[in-house]
């Protein structure tokens, strides 16, 4: 009877863990909850404006939502970190008054909403290689060096394409150990598009996506997975955002743009690359701007964007819709700077002026 | 005393009648409780298969047999992923049923009283902490370890071993089975110490009397009395390392690649969910991650069905030996 007892209760508490764990592993880390859009602010006078995405421009947002509260108090503005992937479909699914996004949304996806969807950059960033060589030294890479490298060609430090590069650096006769994301994120996407464009193996092998199957090398969680990889393992070669690296003091390398100079990531060289890619910029603004022309354009940036739908369906969220992207993209700039964002380029700026004065409020012709 | 009042509680007016509604109403109840808990299995599992529909059609038993996770041209196959959930789990299994038992017999049978219970509380304080706080000391404490001390003496050792061949980057199945040791131990301990609490005291005196030592007491009398319990916690562990996802995320490595070293790094079925839901963008790779999730469903309910098979052998096998 015990014996019984005992491991009935057993076989019950592994049920209930088992249940539990695969309901934590499905559902916790799944798109997350479907933020419900408050009904137009009729009842209290201010507007809430939802939005979810990019956990790339999370503290961008935070902090513009936080401004906007004092320049407008009529409109508020809630963010949702849930990844960039989650805000499309949140978007596509309209639980969401806009998306952000740090990759552009596919043909397939933007079919899939059915209506017109709108992108509207709002601030640029960048992806950097970061490693750990005894001594710190300063590495300057090459574009297509840096996709043999991800690929499993080049395998040594001190590989004579390497070696030629960086004369004068004394480099050791290491492994490199490639550190990669391990979660689907946009800053694999704007490295592996970037490797892409200067390697016409990577781009046969490998692809774009937020996820790929990687050749070779170790997948860290998050920026601060791979930055605590890279730390530790002396010879390791990764990527970090841009932010990351400057607010945790991560050292990283020098990158070959298309002009022949060797620039390092900074908040001034993602901008002008954004300048140096705005004259071949397509009309839907969905573009990627890695490996951009331009002097002292950084190869490896992009922007973020907001995903608004055109045709807005209720007049007073529309307006304030259309109030905030305004000021985001004006004087919302101005606190980019201190968060280590990269601002858009007057160029930029215009062309989503462009975009903004699109958005129309169905019911009411124009606005 | 007590037995009066019971009985002359019984012998008022409509007792029986509102005794017989009692009972009912409890049966009632916890029937529906215990209904409940089937049912969410059977929900879980339905909403897991219907979810994963596209990617079953899609792939069918390949799925489980095939090792590309080529998220770009949309071929999933998670047999990597299956490997890395048991052979970590397995790593961790080999280390803390030992250990675990060695503690429990230790607190239940050869303690000086005053340090049962701080251990006791120290080692389900060990259940307590979050799996995130492990993973982060996997990554600054004991990947390192791995790294700079226990792979290198291992290899130079045991070098000739396949196992323990190749560099080790800190992170890698050897790590997450560490961890996963770490994480099952209190289980293993706990219920096997309260396992050999239930060993009657006759039990031992009798095996004394025949002059067995404090070791062959342990070993006839106590632990084979104990068996099925000791198994049940064993289940019970194995059961929390397979789904255990983010201390395995943080240190397993995360490559989708089947090696004999325990030294590279490989992935597990909770971890890849983990990592990729949120960014998964087209159907098919929605459907095919909620697949792994009804694989690894899949998977914990054979071991589950394996379990009670052999607590069912072991008890059946000591029934006879006792009759």
């Amino acid at each position: 009877m015990r014996r019984f007892f005992a491991s009935s209760i057993v076989k019950a508490v592994l049920a209930a863990s088992l249940i539990v764990a695969i309901a934590a592993g499905v559902s916790g880390c799944g798109p997350g909850k479907p933020v419900t859009p408050e009904t137009g602010g009729g009842a209290g006078n201010k507007v809430k404006l939802n939005g979810a995405g990019s956990t790339f421009v999370f503290p961008m947002m935070s902090k513009w939502s936080a401004l906007y509260d004092s320049v407008k108090p009529g409109a508020q503005v809630n963010y949702q970190s849930i990844g960039s992937g989650g805000g499309i479909r949140q978007v596509i699914a309209k639980t969401v008054d806009f998306g952000a996004t740090d990759g552009p949304m596919t043909d397939e996806q933007l079919q899939e909403a059915k209506k017109p969807v709108l992108h509207i950059p709002v601030v640029m960033g960048a992806v950097v290689p970061a490693y750990y060589l005894p001594g710190n030294p300063a590495i300057r890479f090459s574009g297509p060096m840096l996709a043999d490298i991800f690929l499993g060609k080049i395998t040594k430090w001190n590989d004579p394409a390497l070696a030629a590069l960086n004369p004068g650096v004394k480099l050791p006769d290491r492994q490199i150990v490639v550190v990669h994301r391990a979660d689907g994120s946009g800053t694999t996407y704007i490295w592996v598009d970037y490797l892409a464009k200067v390697s016409a193996e990577w781009k046969a092998k490998v692809g774009v996506a937020t996820s790929v199957n990687w050749p070779v090398g170790l997948g860290g969680k998050g920026n601060e997975g791979v930055a605590g990889q890279i730390k530790r393992t002396p010879g390791s070669l990764g990527y970090v955002e841009l932010v990351y690296a400057l607010q945790n003091k991560i050292t990283f390398g020098a990158v070959k743009n298309p002009a022949g100079q060797y620039i390092k990531g900074s908040a001034a060289s993602v901008s002008a690359a954004g300048a140096g890619a705005a004259n071949t910029i397509p009309a839907d603004l969905r573009v990627s701007i890695t490996n951009a022309p331009g002097k002292g354009a950084y190869p490896v940036s992009g922007f973020a964007w907001l995903l608004v739908y055109a045709g807005q369906e209720n007049q007073k969220r529309g307006q304030a819709l259309t109030d905030f992207l305004w000021w985001v993209i004006h004087d919302g700039q101005k606190a980019v700077k201190p968060l280590d964002y990269a601002r858009l380029p007057e160029q930029v700026v215009k062309l989503a002026e462009g975009k903004i004065k699109e958005i129309r409020v169905s019911k009411a012709n124009g606005r | 005393m007590a037995a009066d009042s019971i009985v002359k509680r019984l012998k008022a007016p409509g007792a029986l009648a509102r005794g017989r509604l009692a009972d009912r109403a409890f049966f009632i109840a916890t029937f529906i409780f215990a209904g409940l808990v089937l049912l969410i299995v059977a929900a879980i599992f339905i909403e897991l298969a219907v979810m994963s529909w596209p990617s079953l059609i899609k792939f069918g038993p390949r799925f489980i047999t095939s090792s590309d996770w080529d998220p770009v041209a949309g071929k999933f196959g998670a047999l990597p992923l299956i490997f890395g959930t048991v052979a970590s789990s397995v790593i961790a299994l080999l280390l803390a049923v030992p250990l675990g038992l060695g503690v429990a017999v230790f607190l239940s049978e050869v303690s000086p009283p005053w340090l049962k219970t701080p251990v006791g509380f120290l080692v389900e304080l060990l259940a307590g902490i979050p799996s995130v706080i492990y993973g982060l000391w996997g990554i600054f404490v004991l990947a390192p370890l791995v790294m700079n001390h226990l792979a290198p003496w291992l290899n130079h050792y045991f070098g000739w071993l396949p196992l323990f061949r190749g560099t080790s980057y800190g992170v890698g199945l050897l790590t997450a089975g560490l961890i996963l040791t770490l994480m099952v131990l209190p289980f293993i301990t706990s219920v096997s110490r309260e396992i050999l609490a239930t060993v009657p005291r006759d039990q031992r005196e009798a095996a004394l009397a025949l002059g067995m030592t404090r070791w062959e007491v342990i070993r006839h009398a106590v632990l084979p009395y104990g068996r099925v319990g000791i198994i049940g916690a064993v289940i019970l562990a194995l059961g929390r390392a397979l789904g255990e996802t983010m201390a395995v995320t943080m240190v397993i490595g995360n490559t989708p690649r089947i090696s004999a070293s325990l030294f590279n790094p490989a992935y597990s079925m909770a971890a890849v969910i983990a990592n990729e839901f949120t960014e998964a963008s087209s159907r098919l790779y929605v459907s095919a991650l909620i697949e792994v999730g009804l694989v690894l469903f899949g998977v914990t309910f054979l071991v589950n069905a394996a379990a009670r098979l052999l607590i069912w052998r072991v008890g059946g096998g000591q029934k006879r030996a006792r009759v």
